[in-house]
Order: C-alpha cells, then sequence, then structure tokens
C-alpha cells in the first residue's frame, strides 16, 4: 500500500543523520529494494555478508517509482547509492543518464551470467515472476490457466491484477489464446491492444486492483480474493511461513530480471561496486533463493542450491515450458501510452 | 488639514505652507517605509515558498525543452516550415548531424522519450536511426543533404512519410499547450488542429467532473454531521462543550494515514462493521464496504469533519441567544425563527466551513488512494501518477494548473456570494 511510500525518504535522512554521526565513515550504502519478503531476503543474504566484509547497508524500499531518482540526479544530490530496478526503468533510465554505465570487471566474470542479466547499466541480481497464485482452500477444483481467470462461472469471486497495464494485458492475450511467442508482436498494434482490453473488460467487475507485492497473499489467504497475479516470491515464503493452501499455476508465467543499478552522481561508487559484486557471488545468490524462490542470475549458483528449491523457482524446466519473458523494450516503447490508456479504462 | 492654507491663493505664507506639506508627506513616507521594512521577511518569505513554486508550476505545465535542446537547428528550420509539403534536403541534412552529434547522450534520449510520448514507437524509430547514421562528416551542403535524407529514410521509411516531420515540427518550439489541452481531453491532430481526444484516451474531464462531484457531497455531508454537533457544542455550558470539543479534536489530531488505515480494518470484507452485522443477523453475505465509493465517502467526512465544526463553532459562539428568543416571544415560531434569525447569523461559519472542506477535499489523494477503486480516484492521484509512475511533469504540472484555476475560481465566487451578502445586509 501507499503508506511505505514514505520509508525510503526516512531512509535516506536517516542515512544523512548516520553520515553526520559517523564522520562520513566509507562504509555505509544506501541499498534501495522492493521491500517485503524480497528485501528480506536481501538482509540475509547480501547486507549481512557485506557488513562481515566491513561495509554497512543501509536498507530503504520504493515501489519502482523513478521520479524521485531522476530528481536526485537533476539536483546532483545523491543518497540512494543502489538502486534495484526492473528492465525497462533499466532501459530507459541507462538512456537517459540516471545510471551509470557498469564496468563489469569490477562485478564479476560476464559468463558466469545469464546472457539477459548484463546489460549496459546493471546487473541482474534474480528472475522473478508474476504467476496466477490461488487459495486452494477457496477453489476445490483447482485452476489451470488464465482462460481458467477469466472463467467467472467456474470459479466464482473477486480475482486480483497489479494495478497497471503491464502484465495485466499479456495476461489478457494470453488468456484469450495468443500465444506467448505473439503477445508482444499482438501487443504493438491498434488491434492487439483493443482486443486486450476488450478481454479485460470481461472480468472487469470482479477484479481488486493491487499495488504492493505483499498484498496477494494477504488478500488470497484472508478469502477477499480467489485467485490473483502474484510475484511467485511473495507466495513462495507465505507457503513457507504456513500458509500452505496458496497455490502457483506456472502456466503463462511472465518472467522478468531485477537488476542491481548505481545512481548516477553517488559519491559512493566504490562501495556501490563492492556491494554488487558481493552480491552477485554465487554463494550469496544461492542464499537468496533459499530464502525467496526467485532464480539467480549467476548460473554458477544453481549447483549450490537445494534441489527441492530449484523445482520452485521460476527458471526451473518445468516452470518454463510455457513462459513468456517480459520484453523490457516494448515497455520502454508503449509504456507510458498504454498505462495512460489503462488509467482511462479503470477509471470509467 | 493643509491643503485649507492651499486653498487661500494669495496667502503669503503659501511657500512656507508648501514645503511644510512636502516635510509632512516626507514624513510620512518615511514611517511608511519604516513600518513596509517589517514585513519585508514576510513578503520574500511568500515570494520564495509560495508565488515562485506556483509560477515555476505553471510554467512547467507549458515548458516543452526536450527536443530543442537535443536538436536546436532542426527545430530552426522546422519552424519556418509549412508542414504540407516534404521537408527540403537541409532539414534533412541537420537532422542527421545533430543525431549523429547527441546519439547515445541522455540529451537524445530526452527527446525521443518526449516524441515517443506522443507517438508511441518513436523512441525507437529515434533509436534505430541514430545507429543507422554514419558519423557526421563535413561534406558539401547539397550532396549531404540528398544523401542524408536517402540515409534516414534508408533507416526507416516513417521518415519518409509527413506524419513523422509534423510531430517533429510541433515539438520545435521551446513551449506547448500540448500538457493543458490533454488535461482537458483535447490534442492536436497531424495537421496541427485541435482535436477531442479518442473515446479510449479521455478521462480527465470526467476525473475534473468527479472531483468536483465527490467534494460537493463530502462538503455537504459535513455540514449536515457538523451543524447540529456545532451548534450543540455552543449551546451547552462550557463544561460539556469542553468535552464535545475534546471529541472533535482528538481524531483531529490523529494522523491520517493511521485514520485511513482504522478505517480500513473496520470497513473490510472480514471486518468489524460486517462481522458486527453479521453477529447481529442484520445481514447473511459480508457488505462491500470499502474499495468502493462508501469507504472513500465515509472516511472523507471522518477526516473533514472538524474543519467544517471549528469555523462553525467559532461563529456560532458569537451569536447571541437574545435574538432567537426575542423573535420567539414576538411569536414567531421556533423553527421559523430559528431559520429567518439563527441561521442568517451562522452563514458566514457555514460558508468558510464549507469552502475549507470543499477545497480540501479537490486535493485529497491517500484516502481514495486507499480506500476506492480506480472509478473513486480524483485529480490528485493522476498527478501522482504523472510525477512518480510515469514521470511525466510536465502533464502532472498541466493538471495541477487546472486544478489550481478551478481553486481560484471558486474561491472568487465564494468573495463574490459573500461580500454580496454583507453589503447586502448593511443596506437593509
Amino acid at each position: 500500500m501507499k503508506a511505505f511510500l514514505s520509508t525510503p525518504r526516512s531512509a535516506a535522512i536517516a542515512l544523512a543523520a548516520m553520515t553526520l554521526l559517523a564522520g562520513a565513515a566509507r562504509a555505509d550504502i544506501t541499498v534501495i529494494s522492493f521491500g517485503g519478503s524480497s528485501q528480506k531476503a536481501q538482509a540475509k543474504a547480501f547486507y549481512e555478508p557485506f557488513a562481515k566484509a566491513g561495509g554497512k547497508v543501509v536498507p530503504g524500499e520504493y515501489n519502482g517509482e523513478q521520479a524521485k531518482i531522476k530528481a536526485m540526479v537533476e539536483a546532483g544530490n545523491v543518497t540512494w547509492d543502489v538502486v534495484e530496478v526492473e528492465s525497462p526503468e533499466l532501459a530507459r533510465g541507462c538512456e537517459e543518464g540516471i545510471y551509470e554505465k557498469l564496468d563489469m570487471s569490477r562485478v564479476g566474470a560476464k559468463g558466469d551470467f545469464v546472457p539477459e542479466a548484463v546489460t549496459e547499466c546493471g546487473i541482474g541480481v534474480f528472475v522473478w515472476s508474476t504467476v496466477l497464485a490461488y487459495n486452494a482452500d477457496v477453489l476445490k477444483t483447482p485452476p489451470r490457466s488464465w482462460a481458467d481467470f477469466w472463467d467467472i462461472e467456474k470459479y466464482p469471486g473477486k480475482r486480483g491484477m497489479r494495478k497497471g497495464a503491464k502484465f495485466t494485458l499479456e495476461f489478457a492475450l494470453l488468456a484469450d489464446g495468443v500465444k506467448p511467442a505473439d503477445v508482444y508482436k499482438t501487443l504493438a498494434t491498434p488491434a492487439g491492444v483493443e482486443r486486450a482490453f476488450g478481454k479485460l473488460d470481461q472480468i472487469k467487475p470482479h477484479i481488486q486492483w493491487w499495488e504492493a507485492g505483499a498484498q496477494p497473499p494477504q488478500l488470497l489467504a484472508s478469502g477477499d480474493l480467489v485467485m490473483s497475479s502474484a510475484y511467485n516470491g511473495r507466495i513462495g515464503t507465505a507457503q513457507k511461513e504456513g500458509k500452505t493452501n496458496l497455490k502457483i499455476v506456472w502456466t503463462h508465467q511472465i518472467y522478468d530480471f531485477d537488476s542491481w543499478a548505481i545512481t548516477t552522481g553517488t559519491p559512493k561508487r566504490d562501495e556501490a561496486y563492492r556491494f554488487i559484486a558481493l552480491a552477485s557471488e554465487p554463494r550469496n545468490q544461492a542464499v537468496f533463493s533459499a530464502h525467496i524462490p526467485y532464480g539467480p542470475s549467476n548460473v554458477k549458483a544453481l549447483p549450490l542450491i537445494d534441489k527441492a528449491i530449484l523445482a520452485e523457482l521460476p527458471t526451473a524446466p518445468r516452470n518454463m515450458e510455457s513462459a513468456l519473458a517480459s520484453d523490457p523494450q516494448f515497455w520502454a516503447e508503449y509504456g507510458e501510452d498504454l498505462e495512460q490508456r489503462f488509467n482511462a479504462w479503470a477509471a470509467k | 488639514m493643509p491643503d485649507v492654507a492651499l486653498a487661500l491663493p494669495d496667502n503669503p505664507g503659501a511657500a512656507r505652507t508648501v514645503s511644510l506639506k512636502a516635510q509632512l508627506r516626507r514624513a510620512e513616507r518615511r514611517k511608511k517605509l519604516k513600518y513596509g521594512a517589517l514585513i519585508v521577511p514576510l513578503v520574500v518569505f511568500l515570494l520564495l515558498t509560495f508565488v515562485w513554486p506556483i509560477a515555476a508550476l505553471m510554467k512547467r505545465a507549458v515548458d516543452n525543452p526536450e527536443v530543442v535542446a537535443a536538436f536546436p537547428a532542426t527545430c530552426a528550420l522546422l519552424r519556418g516550415w509549412d508542414g504540407r509539403s516534404p521537408p527540403d534536403d537541409t532539414v534533412f541534412a541537420t537532422l542527421a548531424n545533430e543525431m549523429a552529434a547527441t546519439r547515445g547522450t541522455p540529451v537524445f534520449a530526452s527527446a525521443a522519450k518526449r516524441l515517443n510520448m506522443e507517438q508511441p514507437g518513436f523512441r525507437s524509430l529515434m533509436m534505430k536511426t541514430a545507429k543507422a547514421l554514419p558519423p557526421a562528416a563535413g561534406r558539401s551542403a547539397p550532396a549531404a543533404g540528398r544523401s542524408a535524407r536517402a540515409a534516414l529514410i534508408a533507416a526507416d521509411a516513417r521518415w519518409g512519410e509527413l506524419a513523422a516531420w509534423q510531430l517533429f515540427a510541433r515539438n520545435a518550439s521551446p513551449y506547448t499547450a500540448r500538457y493543458l489541452l490533454a488535461s482537458v481531453d483535447r490534442k492536436y491532430d497531424d495537421a496541427g488542429h485541435i482535436v477531442a481526444a479518442g473515446a479510449d484516451e479521455a478521462i480527465y474531464v470526467k476525473v475534473l467532473k468527479r472531483t468536483f462531484g465527490m467534494s460537493a457531497v463530502v462538503t455537504a455531508c459535513c455540514l449536515l454531521l457538523g451543524f447540529p454537533l456545532a451548534y450543540l457544542m455552543a449551546t451547552q455550558p462550557a463544561r460539556v462543550a469542553n468535552v464535545l470539543m475534546i471529541f472533535v479534536l482528538l481524531p483531529f489530531w490523529t494522523s491520517i494515514l493511521v485514520r485511513v488505515a482504522a478505517w480500513l480494518v473496520l470497513l473490510q470484507r472480514e471486518g468489524l462493521v460486517n462481522q458486527a452485522l453479521r453477529a447481529a443477523g442484520i445481514i447473511e453475505k459480508p457488505l462491500e464496504l470499502v474499495f468502493n465509493d462508501i469507504g472513500v465517502y465515509i472516511s472523507m467526512v471522518h477526516i473533514l469533519l472538524p474543519f467544517m465544526i471549528l469555523p462553525l463553532y467559532s461563529v456560532m459562539k458569537g451569536i447571541s441567544p437574545l435574538y432567537v428568543r426575542a423573535a420567539i416571544s414576538l411569536g414567531c415560531p421556533p423553527i421559523a425563527s430559528f431559520w429567518k434569525v439563527y441561521f442568517p447569523q451562522a452563514l458566514p461559519g457555514v460558508g468558510a466551513g464549507g469552502l475549507l472542506v470543499f477545497i480540501l477535499c479537490m486535493g485529497y489523494y491517500i484516502t481514495p488512494a486507499l480506500l476506492g477503486s480506480p472509478g473513486e480516484q480524483m485529480a490528485s492521484y493522476f498527478i501522482a501518477f504523472y510525477t512518480n509512475q510515469t514521470v511525466n511533469w510536465g502533464m502532472a504540472a498541466a493538471l495541477s494548473a487546472i486544478l489550481f484555476m478551478a481553486t481560484l475560481v471558486l474561491y472568487m465566487v465564494y468573495l463574490r456570494l459573500v461580500g454580496g451578502q454583507e453589503s447586502a445586509s448593511r443596506t437593509t
């Protein structure tokens, strides 16, 4: 929910206060992530080893909005040193100079990473995926696909989707029978956009929109929703916390990378590189995946991960069978237009 | 009083009087300056924190610097272009040169993003073209022009079409009305005429209407609930009134976020209200009280009620009970005497409270965002959307400017009404 939007600022203030107290100690860097269980896993996997190595992470969280970072860079007063960003924002931020071009030699061996994880300004942290999740206590016959998500008669009740065009439109097309390989081609045409919104119209009164990744597991567990789009990691950690009635349908999952990026003009560039290099090490990435089922970007981490966990990652071969890779170029290009269109549609 | 002396033309002391008058005037002026100096800090403060930010905001709403910053020479040429015939070779050559010079820089990316905002697909067109162009070289102009035209069209056929250049030309000036037009669901077509936005894009007129409508409903509810309470407080002995005042002020001092979250807990599907109603056997299925208009209205009225009660109370406190008593003793029935004698005296409080609540309502963001569905979002939600999500600050500024203007107009109307009433009451 919107409530935690204020936390990054308080984190920044806390950081400012701390640097003053510590006499600008070299080691404190602010690392901004998406919060919730993903950040808890990052604390175990990345912040703790970094602290052991003599550094200190001041954690902060945000919901992916680039405005604050852009304002910081323009004002020349950068207090967020390392930021976790989604791929379309990374691509745009890189072109617009919000993020620094990354010197891969200071991060690790390029060959160790999944090829898509290495970009000009970022290095992948993990692969995450948006899946169909449901409450097995409420739904006796498990849904199998996004087409079932649209089947109001067979599965009555409220459905959750992320408020925004991204992934919502893809899921609509997938439910309408478009093949994963054709989704972005279709969505780039006016007719395809029409088709996606038309499909969404069918279930519009039954959708409850969510904004923060922590919401779907809560709303599913409380019975407010019968099924929802959700980040697989959030469902995975909820299962681990005892909400075993929450289940994932991997059919037509959409996966993407979250990457580390260094904010242009940060005074702590060296520390930022040290942190990113450490967070990219196989050992630490394996710890991360053990805490939240997101796939590592460093392929050398795979042998270090428990077999049972591997099967629950978005990158597990069985889960990848019908998966769709999110297209950052498409969203960098059409994102603003489609989000506006989505707003107009949602407000009707 | 020196005028008396001046009125006598043949007064021998006239010269002295004039100088006396001048002296007096000088002394007055000095005094004014001295007093004026006392409010200088306030004026500076207001300029810095009030006037300047609003002016900057207004400017942001019409600013269009991106394309001009990246391609100044091309823009200068396009400003003189008629927009109907294909642009000549020099335009192609200049653009090719400027693209080659700026490609890969943030300036270029911002310009591409700006153009993409109007025509999705333009960003990749720019990126692709810039990548395909040879490095800028100092060849003779006509030859370079011809080859630049060929090179651009070879990179992408869209450069051979008028639409791409018209889009470019529309953004060749450092100011644009585009954002303001978009805020009222209007846009430029390819030929540069202002047309209504398509049904799929039109949204803001409806949102503005909704903003006004919801504010009006909330204000009316606040008045209906607040008026009797303020009356009660004004007429009770101080001890009771103070206790009532504490009930009004306690929630007022609590953070808005806490109050909104509390309503969420109370009103949600499995919340206290639904549980209580079900336990009492009044309903069988839980009511939908939140993520729709009901939840938004309940919590907004709750949050804004003190802003209605406090001005009402302060006005009512000053109304002497003697007038109503006199009216009743003269034979006017109680309801009529309340309506004819008491209510007109309370009207300034109704006006002030109503205006306060209405204006606060129009800028409300957090309550609808947390308790409403997309169908309840007001103008400020979209301002936040453009500021944070899409980093389209021009659009955010334009929407803010529209909202600001609407508030100003409203305030003007209020002043007119209240001012008219005061002069009317003076004449009677």
